[in-house]
């Protein structure tokens, strides 16, 4: 087969919405575009484990701490879910954690945001699981087959993630006015970092229309970010909070929200590593990294050791 | 950097074509496979991959990692590069004569309407 034929080959399935899996020719720029896709998505889930794992210790009952623990290590199961789809692309675990270190490659800015109080728990949970979730529901029928399965295993399991929270906010809600405001007050932070987490408005996102020509994309930024303020704005209005933006309001026309001008100059500058933490996270990422090396390097010395002695019984046991 | 024939959810490493030693892999775990029964009486599924140190750590892995809600009874895992598999490249010649072959299916067979158990 030629090239063409193979990119032929290629296209026809993406057109039949035929997966495509690891050992099929693609073209370089899909495999590309992938990798870096689904690495930040993998370093967004063990990043994201950080800003939770600050309340662990502090959660106000034992319910709530083992629902935050089943919930910081499910982070930490899709983390492994997706660095194993990216290494069917052929980039290694470590060359990952390599790029995520170096900050090469990104992860999602939310969690550049600190967590000030238990309310945050309750305001990730309800709008950042939230709108990790829109996102991903579609992603469960992207193209590559390795990716598409890790997603669905992934919603499956998160949409208690976004209950919890919602659960933690409408308590707060329902308390006493001190415990009101400060669900008010976590809304209030969390609301404009989480609209933006769709990432930069349709004009200026430049991977856009290819990922969707590939069907690794199958919305836009912008249609995502409206179906989840759409949908968040009623449940805000459930629990008596209110969203913080003024220009919110109910378009009849469109059937959809109008809402008010997003930060872009914000959201450029966390991502270029100005957040509020993004230094932190990255600190703790790499300490947990260079300070657990000799965990790594015990744990394969410890296995030779235990085959090379179960060969040596076996061989004492035949003489 | 990219590299084209590469391990994963497959792991034929022969068919690596040797590129296997430009990678820097040397401190990382090797990567299993993992097969998941979800109930008895039915079979070992792929689940996906892991690294673990040797076969009782993956095993040990699979279960934090492909177990958390109760999705399993039993786990296999073998190490990725013990798994060969069939290449894309011949599914046409493997896979399509079936095609033409549909009078094993018992939907082929003309029989009468009357005829009630078969």
């Amino acid at each position: 087969m030629t090239v063409q034929s193979f990119q032929q080959h290629f296209d026809q399935k993406i057109e039949h919405e035929i997966s495509i899996e690891p050992r099929d020719w693609m073209p370089d720029e899909y495999r590309k575009t992938l990798i870096r896709q689904i690495s930040q998505h993998a370093h967004s889930e063990i990043v994201g484990m950080l800003p939770e794992g600050n309340w662990i210790t502090r959660a106000p009952s034992l319910r709530r701490k083992a629902v935050l623990l089943a919930k910081v290590q499910d982070e930490g199961g899709h983390g492994l879910y997706l660095y194993s789809a990216a290494e069917t692309l052929g980039i290694t675990r470590d060359e990952m954690i390599e790029q995520l270190h170096s900050g090469k490659a990104k992860y999602s800015s939310i969690f550049n945001y600190p967590t000030l109080t238990w309310a945050d728990m309750g305001a990730i949970g309800w709008l950042v699981d939230g709108a990790a979730i829109m996102n991903q529901v579609p992603l469960c029928r992207t193209s590559y087959g390795p990716y598409a399965r890790a997603m669905v295993r992934i919603c499956k399991e998160e949409s208690f993630h976004q209950r919890q929270g919602y659960e933690i906010m409408m308590t707060l809600a329902q308390g006493t006015e001190v415990q009101k405001k400060m669900a008010q007050d976590a809304l209030n932070r969390w609301w404009w970092p989480s609209i933006m987490m769709f990432g930069p408005s349709d004009a200026d996102s430049p991977h856009t229309a290819q990922s969707m020509k590939w069907r690794i994309k199958r919305f836009t930024n912008d249609e995502l970010r409206q179906k989840f303020i759409d949908v968040t704005v009623e449940q805000a209005r459930l629990i008596g909070l209110t969203v913080p933006d003024p220009d919110l309001k109910w378009n009849e026309e469109t059937g959809h929200y109008d809402y008010g001008k997003i930060n872009w100059d914000e959201f450029w500058n966390v991502v270029k590593g100005n957040g509020p933490c993004n230094k932190q996270r990255l600190d703790t990422r790499r300490k947990a990294w260079e300070e657990g090396a000799w965990v790594r390097e015990a744990a394969l010395v410890h296995s030779q050791k235990r085959a090379a002695r179960k060969a040596a019984t076996k061989e004492s046991i035949a003489a | 950097m990219i590299r084209k024939h590469l391990y994963g959810d497959y792991g034929d490493r022969e068919a690596a074509g040797g590129q296997e030693t430009n990678r820097n892999t040397a401190s990382e775990w090797p990567l299993w496979e993992v097969f998941i029964r979800s109930k008895a009486g039915l079979d070992h599924k792929h689940a996906g991959s892991l690294h673990a140190a040797d076969a009782q750590m993956a095993i040990e892995n699979a279960r934090d990692v492909y177990t958390r809600r109760m999705e399993g009874v039993s786990i296999w895992v073998v190490e990725s590069k013990y798994i060969h598999a069939s290449d894309p490249a011949d599914a046409e010649m493997l896979y399509e004569p079936a095609n033409d072959k549909i009078y094993r299916h018992p939907t082929f067979y003309n029989l009468p309407e009357e005829l009630k158990h078969m």
